[in-house]
């Protein structure tokens, strides 16, 4: 039933980011996908659309972005490894159940193929404009996982990634891609099945267990139908899920746990790349789409022995903050690239020493990728050459 | 002791929430007894239930509950059902949460034609957040929020789920406990949308408009309101407007959508093989 050799064996093919994502969420597992069109994370709706149904899984178009991602969190409590994709109008208006999904601490997967905005904006031009959303888009306090590819061949291992680490800290995981990695046809190697890790969510082992929530290391969670009398609510909760909206200790150790399911584990969730750093007194710290031209800057300026490093973030949030502040504090300046106005900037700026000069820097004109000789040229600007 | 013979189905030491006299009791009761009389094994069955008073119904019984975001309990079951097509799904939702804020749900689920079991409860009002004007309200009535009379329309929610394409669709009032259980056990044995619509009585809230606190008046009320949709069709339109028609409107047989998912599956698989 499962048997995803029948959509593809592993070699060497040419494929879109948005397909990447598709597949690679179908070889974690994923056997539910809702979505309402939107430009320009289509691409991932129809090869699901296509392929689903070939491994047994299910693809609904939803009346609106609110219902897919509610039948996400409806299907992932009955079993199923379940995603949904966007891009920025509906990623707004999926907030409200991504904050449903936290507090029910249910695995799901949510793809956002950024576009310029705000509101309809440019829909197939890419920005880099969802980053504090992805973090910070429902309402109260939370914490979630946030990554982002910056190749075709990294969207798909990312969105494996996604789903294991969703399914092991029962938490939404959000990848942020934009229209040009969504877009973009590359190179994707795809291995041998059986070599790639899949992490599947704990199931409680037996019928008496149910504490199911708020558990710092992570409680077991069971499915709907299955005999426990299970209690789920967006509201606040004790351990075992029965609502209490009196009681401030409730939402006290509610929040508390939440946050420290997430915090506690925090070195084995984020993840950064690294580039000649052991020379460097200047660092480029960028991700997603940007790194790319970001790395080729860095090899041009490595070429006329200028000492340049490279930081790509892939997790976002929670902000990989020990491992940032050591490396950068440990350099003179850094320059932040992001395609917005700042946003994970302001993090640097956070995390650096005061003695450390932190620019940044967008591109040329919003909306089009940063040229590697542009970034050349404000690189000389900023070291004084 | 003597012990109730539907006790088994309540939560041990969850109280229920409701105002003395609130219909939500009967209802819930009606559900149990439904469920009781067919045998059907209630862990097999799932209650997805939106916000408002109605939300809470299954709150207090010992049974699976997704307990949702506002408006949205339909397009959680959808997920529910379709992520395990053998259990049997039961969306409580209110006239605010499932025809205001939920209503482009209600008339997708139909359209749809998804294995799920809805249980509206209209109460005419928004009851928990203190009495303001519903979908549901009637025309020139007052509430918190229409301090000068009600200058919209109610819905007439079985009218709408019905040309929406539902399979089965009924309407009846707390008084109608009998009717109430019997199209509920139908609903739940259905292939495809079931509709059930109960106008229920809010002593609190509705009645404080209305001058009747008393919960047996206002079940008196909702009996002498009442007309059988054969009877309503010898009466004249004017009459019509302050009744509530009640009846089984739709019973017919399409497939479901998981069912005709399953075979779209098996169509796509048997192409590869």
């Amino acid at each position: 039933m499962n048997n995803v050799n029948e959509i593809i064996k592993p070699g060497n093919y040419l494929m879109m980011g948005n397909e990447a994502c598709a597949l690679g969420a179908i070889i974690a597992g994923c056997r539910f996908f809702a979505f309402y069109p939107i430009t320009p994370a289509n691409e991932i709706a129809e090869y699901m659309s296509i392929n689903l149904p070939k491994v047994g899984g299910i693809y609904i178009q939803m009346e609106d972005e609110i219902s897919s991602i509610a039948s996400v969190i409806g299907a992932s409590w009955a079993g199923l490894k379940a995603m949904t994709a966007t891009s920025g109008p509906g990623f707004t208006l999926m907030q409200e159940n991504i904050g449903h999904a936290i507090m029910t601490e249910t695995p799901c997967v949510i793809v956002d193929v950024q576009r310029c905005g705000p509101s309809t904006g440019t829909p197939a031009l890419p920005m880099q404009g969802d980053v504090y959303q992805a973090r910070h888009g429902s309402h109260g306090e939370y914490e979630i996982i946030v990554l982002a590819p910056s190749s075709v061949k990294d969207t798909f291992l990312l969105t494996i990634e996604a789903f294991n680490l969703s399914e092991k800290y029962r938490v939404p995981v959000i990848i942020l891609s934009d229209a040009l990695i969504g877009h973009m046809m590359e190179n994707v190697e795809i291995p041998d099945l059986s070599s790639i890790k899949i992490v599947d969510r704990k199931k409680p082992l037996k019928l008496d267990d149910s504490q199911f929530f708020l558990s710092e290391d992570i409680a077991p969670m069971p499915t709907l139908g299955s005999g426990y009398m299970l209690h789920i609510t967006g509201s606040t909760h004790n351990e075992k899920g029965i609502r209490n909206v009196y009681d401030p200790a409730y939402v006290n150790n509610l929040i508390y746990k939440i946050y420290a399911k997430i915090h506690k584990h925090i070195d084995d969730i984020v993840k950064i790349e690294t580039r000649y750093l052991d020379d460097s007194k200047v660092l480029l710290l960028s991700y997603g789409s940007v790194a790319r031209s970001a790395l080729h800057a860095v090899k041009l300026a490595r070429r006329i022995g200028l000492k340049v490093g490279y930081v790509r973030l892939i997790t976002l949030w929670p902000f990989p903050e020990k491992i940032i502040s050591n490396i950068i504090n440990s350099v003179e300046k850094i320059i932040v690239l992001e395609n917005n106005m700042g946003q994970i900037f302001n993090e640097v700026r956070r995390v650096s020493h005061k003695d450390i000069e932190v620019k940044f820097l967008p591109p040329d004109i919003l909306g089009t990728i940063h040229d590697p000789l542009y970034i050349m040229n404000n690189l000389r600007k900023f070291i004084g050459e | 002791m003597y012990e109730h013979p539907l006790a088994k189905y309540f939560r041990k030491g969850v109280r229920q929430p409701f105002c003395s006299g609130c219909g939500n009791g009967i209802i819930a009761q009606c559900i149990i007894r439904a469920i009781d009389e067919l045998k059907i094994d209630i862990r097999k069955i799932v209650f997805v239930c939106g916000i408002g008073c109605s939300g809470w119904i299954s709150t207090f019984l010992n049974v699976d509950t997704l307990h949702t975001t506002h408006g949205r309990p339909l397009a959680f079951a959808t997920g529910v059902k379709l992520g395990n097509p053998e259990l049997k799904v039961i969306v409580l939702t209110g006239d605010g949460d499932g025809a205001a804020i939920g209503g482009n749900h209600l008339i997708h689920a139909a359209r749809r034609n998804i294995e799920i079991l809805t249980i509206l409860v209209n109460n005419r009002i928004y009851g928990m957040t203190g009495g303001q004007v519903a979908p549901t309200t009637p025309h020139s009535m007052k509430t918190t929020t229409t301090p000068y009379g009600n200058i919209e329309y109610p819905f007439d929610l079985c009218k709408l789920v019905e040309a929406a394409g539902a399979s089965y669709v009924a309407r009846w009032t707390t008084f109608h406990v009998k009717q109430l259980i019997s199209s509920i056990k139908k609903g739940l044995l259905k292939e495809g949308f079931s509709f059930i619509e109960v106008v229920s009585q809010c002593p609190i809230q509705y009645g404080k408009y209305i001058d009747v606190r008393e919960p047996a008046k206002l079940l008196l009320m909702l009996k002498d309101l009442s007309i059988n949709k054969d009877k309503a069709k010898t009466i004249n339109e004017k009459e019509l407007k302050e009744k509530i028609i009640i009846g089984e409107f739709v019973n017919k047989e399409v497939i479901g959508f998981s069912k005709a998912y399953e075979q779209l599956i098996i169509k796509v698989r048997g192409k590869i093989e």
